[in-house]
């Protein structure tokens, strides 16, 4: 199989504005003539089903929450970058694109990125017409900061609550089409498969949550917008319901997976404390503005944080790196607090911890402004520590948070799968190997509202689609797959709850396959997970019916994807004898412990592609070129 | 620390619920609530009875899907916290709970302590939105916002959506939800031109849901895990007196 990842030829600045004109249009009268599927409802979601359903076709948005309002998105804290230069710091469309091509670490696609980068700006001018109360400064215009791994200020943002004031703005505009008839919403309905009929992604197969009934919607296109998978490690930034089904289900139906190693650990969580532990904090890199990491230079340091005087603390990324200091990229930062601690340097119960402190910030700044900027998040510590970050420094920890992988899409933003789109973070493009602070917001946005409903409708208008309806065989053949998973799900009656297999599996990728891997390691838990696995399908219980509101039934069935999930990513991983970005070989590091890339061997994204339960998967490479960024080391020094 | 809990049983809306006595024994005090019930859940479960159904995706205080009432006070007793944020540190060895699900005639029960708060969607889907096309957007900086119309509007527009208001007030009404999002979009330039058709559209279809009227008690307030002020709803009321006065829609 061949990837044709379709970037248009020519100059990079104007590649986005000639392949528009390129796209065929769909006719104003046509286009209620048309279905298209639309999964899930965060910010890539929420404002694809919203911008088509305005645009006039007829739009069918489905989540497993209760609310389209609730997904993920919503917990994104810090902000939204654009590369308005509205500080006039020097910052540029050229600049926020050369940024997140060299934070990726040379492992993104040249042209989506450029093109992220064009599209920032006018997600910010559509936001603020919609109401997003971004935060402003005294004269009324609109306030920045900077933020993890940028030395400009180009971050928006609205307190500590970005990613709610953005998503509610998608909702709202998705609340005005579903009033107008142009979007019809399932709530508490999960996709469970998805239907191909003669080789076009042609609808999907749902379970409503309340009633357990197994549905077939056809449609002409199918979008998901489903997010990552970092649960797979069980703890996790992410909400309890993350979940990589609908992205795992369209790569047992041929989509490719692409990248499924690289995952990014937020450098600032708040630490675990114990086994019932159900999920970790983020708190906000934005923190890292005014916070100042450190660790007690002496190994075993006990001492409260407030007595330990300034000359016996270790302020380990200023000293390593003074031209960034606490703001080098994700990836860096969280490797080095692993690192202090793995050297017994680290602080809390645990020792694995670092602290992130405010003292100098509260007496530069005042309290009152440390309030007015993280006022939410410093609540939020003190409710869930019972510590007062105002009087003694926070402990944070590195969690997974985010995933850079994901199903492989072209320049269209569209799968190996003709008619199945793949937008937001369930998609790999642009990201590479570790994703910038405040970009996450940014490429739901611009997939959902700028760029899918201009390549959706090419690929509408140049189609010649087959009439088929949810009575089509197809259809028949994933409702029986699917109810014949429940059933076996509900029929095994084994010893053990999902969440027991599922904390296992987290431990285990978390150890082999997260902030640091080691091909020993890999090989390891290639051999554990598939035992893991069989054990899941022979040991699980799962109590109650199908046909009710069952929340141990749903978990079983994200859990069992989890399990197969898991070990592409090993496969991935252990495929790429590199380090970059979040995926850290300790076989191939610097002589300073950073990661080293390998140009020459390495520099494509792994595609995946499913050949068959209990089969090897087949890897297809697409080759990456850098012709405006040219591949350097990067250096945060 | 053990606790005692009593929790509304209700296997789905058309049949009838009764309260069921659990015993948690050693919980620890840096859990989360919601961690707690985990707990109580997998012990259900491993004995092959049905865990009790919950609400939650977050757990972070944001999403807004979790909540149920702990010995009558929605979310629990600490302010500002939503029960995914609640941890165990403030109860104490001995405690008797009783967990119920948000009450009120516009959220029909689902199952146990899940609830259907839909009729928040249709509120919103009324007016609560601007309309502005994608892609017709001016500079962001062209609508200049007066830093204290933005903080305003931000204060009202951190409602999460959760229905801890509804299931406080007695007369279970939506005032404060709508009223925040009425404040949210008021308070900005960019909300003005639909400002009272909004307000008359979300108002009507909030009686038409079944939720009660306003008769400024200040329970959502003071349960509020966002702490939205009443001020929301005075702002809602001038706003909706004003539409039916000067008789624009």
């Amino acid at each position: 199989m061949e990837l044709d990842a379709k970037i248009p030829e020519g100059p990079i600045e104007t590649l986005w504005d000639r392949h528009k004109f390129d796209l065929k249009l769909v006719n104003p009268a046509n286009k209620r003539k048309y279905n298209i599927i639309v999964v899930g409802s965060g910010l890539a979601g929420g404002s694809a089903a919203a911008t088509l359903g305005e645009l006039g076709y007829n739009v069918q948005c489905f989540c497993f929450q209760d609310s389209p309002r609730r997904a993920h998105s919503i917990a994104a804290q810090g902000g939204i970058n654009a590369a308005k230069n509205y500080h006039g710091d020097g910052d540029s469309i050229y600049r926020l694109f050369y940024d997140t091509v060299k934070g990726g670490d040379f492992r993104a696609r040249e042209a989506n990125v450029y093109r992220l980068a064009q599209i920032s700006v006018d997600i910010i001018d559509q936001c603020v017409a919609q109401g997003v109360p971004f935060a402003r400064e005294y004269g009324g215009m609109l306030d920045n900061r900077s933020f993890g791994g940028a030395q400009v200020s180009r971050t928006f943002y609205a307190r500590g609550q970005t990613g709610q004031q953005l998503l509610l703005g998608a909702y709202q505009a998705l609340e005005r089409q579903i009033a107008a008839g142009q979007v019809k919403m399932y709530p508490r309905a999960e996709m469970l498969d998805l239907v191909v009929v003669d080789g076009h992604a042609r609808g999907i197969v749902t379970r409503d949550l309340v009633t357990g009934e197994v549905e077939s919607h056809a449609a002409d296109a199918v979008v998901l917008g489903t997010g990552g998978y970092g649960n797979v490690y069980y703890l996790s930034t992410n909400a309890k319901g993350c979940n990589a089904t609908a992205i795992w289900r369209a790569y047992k139906k041929g989509a490719l997976f692409a990248n499924p190693c690289f995952t990014q650990i937020h450098p600032t969580c708040i630490p675990v404390t114990g086994s019932y532990q159900s999920k970790l904090t983020l708190m906000s890199e934005s923190l890292r503005n005014d916070g100042r990491i450190w660790v007690p230079l002496r190994k075993g340091d006990k001492r409260p944080p407030n007595s330990i005087p300034a000359e016996e603390r270790d302020y380990f990324l200023e000293r390593k790196y003074p031209s960034f200091g606490n703001l080098v990229p994700r990836d860096v930062a969280s490797r080095n607090a692993k690192a202090v601690c793995d050297e017994g340097r680290g602080v809390g119960e645990s020792g694995l911890g670092v602290y992130l402190d405010f003292k100098s910030a509260l007496e530069r700044l005042g309290k009152h402004v440390i309030k007015e900027r993280y006022g939410n998040l410093f609540d939020m510590y003190e409710r869930i520590t019972g510590e007062d970050p105002y009087q003694a420094p926070m402990r944070i920890y590195p969690a997974i948070h985010y995933t850079m992988g994901g199903l492989w899409v072209d320049y269209n933003l569209m799968s190996t799968i003709p008619g199945l789109y793949v937008i937001g973070e369930a998609n790999f493009s642009d990201h590479g190997a570790n994703r910038l602070g405040a970009s996450a917001l940014m490429q739901g946005l611009a997939d959902g509202y700028f760029i899918l409903p201009y390549t959706i409708s090419d690929y509408l208008a140049t189609t010649k689609l087959l009439k088929v309806d949810s009575s089509h065989e197809a259809f028949r053949e994933s409702e029986a797959q699917v109810a014949c998973k429940t059933k076996r799900l509900l029929e095994i009656k084994g010893t053990r709850p999902v969440d027991s297999f599922h904390r296992d599996l987290g431990k285990l990728v978390w150890e082999y396959c997260g902030m640091a891997r080691t091909a020993e390691g890999l090989r390891h838990l290639l051999e554990k997970i598939p035992e893991l696995r069989e054990q899941f399908w022979r040991d699980v219980t799962v109590p109650g019916t199908g046909s009710e509101l069952n929340q141990s039934l749903e978990k079983a069935g994200r859990v069992g994807d989890f399990l197969e999930l898991a070990e592409l990513m090993c496969l991935d991983a252990l495929e790429r004898n590199e380090s970059c970005g979040g995926h850290f070989r300790e076989e191939y590091q610097t002589a300073e412990g950073e990661a080293l890339r390998n140009d020459a061997e390495y520099s494509y994204a792994a595609a995946w592609q499913y050949r068959g339960d209990g089969q090897a998967p087949a890897m297809v490479k697409e080759p990456l070129h850098f012709d405006y960024v040219h591949p350097s080391q990067r250096s945060y020094k | 620390m053990n606790l005692t809990l009593h929790i509304w049983r209700q296997r789905n809306a058309s049949e009838k619920g009764r309260m069921v006595r659990y015993e948690v024994p050693e919980v620890n005090p840096e859990m989360s609530f919601l961690e707690m019930l985990d707990v109580l859940n997998e012990g259900l479960i491993a004995k092959g009875d049905e865990p009790v159904a919950f609400d939650h995706d977050c757990r972070e205080g944001i999403c807004g899907m979790c909540g149920f009432m702990i010995n009558g006070t929605a979310h629990g007793p600490r302010r500002g916290t939503t029960v995914c944020q609640l941890h165990m540190r403030y109860f104490k060895d001995g405690d008797v709970l009783y967990l119920e699900p948000w009450r009120a005639r516009a959220f029909p029960i689902v199952k146990d302590l899940v609830v259907d708060r839909s009729a928040f969607d249709r509120i919103i889907a009324a007016g609560g939105f601007i309309s502005a096309p994608t892609g017709s957007a001016p500079d962001g900086n062209s609508i200049l916002v007066p830093k204290e119309a933005a903080d305003l509007s931000m204060d009202a527009a951190a409602c999460i959506g959760c229905g801890a208001c509804v299931a406080m007030c007695p007369n279970a009404a939506a005032a404060l939800f709508t009223g925040a999002k009425i404040m949210h979009l008021g308070a900005l330039p960019q909300g003005q031109p639909e400002r009272y058709s909004r307000v008359t559209a979300m108002v009507a279809q909030a009686s038409h849901e079944l939720f009660g009227s306003c008769t400024n008690i200040g329970e959502c307030e003071a349960v509020c895990p966002k702490e939205i002020r009443l001020e929301a709803i005075a702002r809602m009321n001038r706003d909706f007196l004003k539409a039916a006065v000067s008789g624009r829609d």
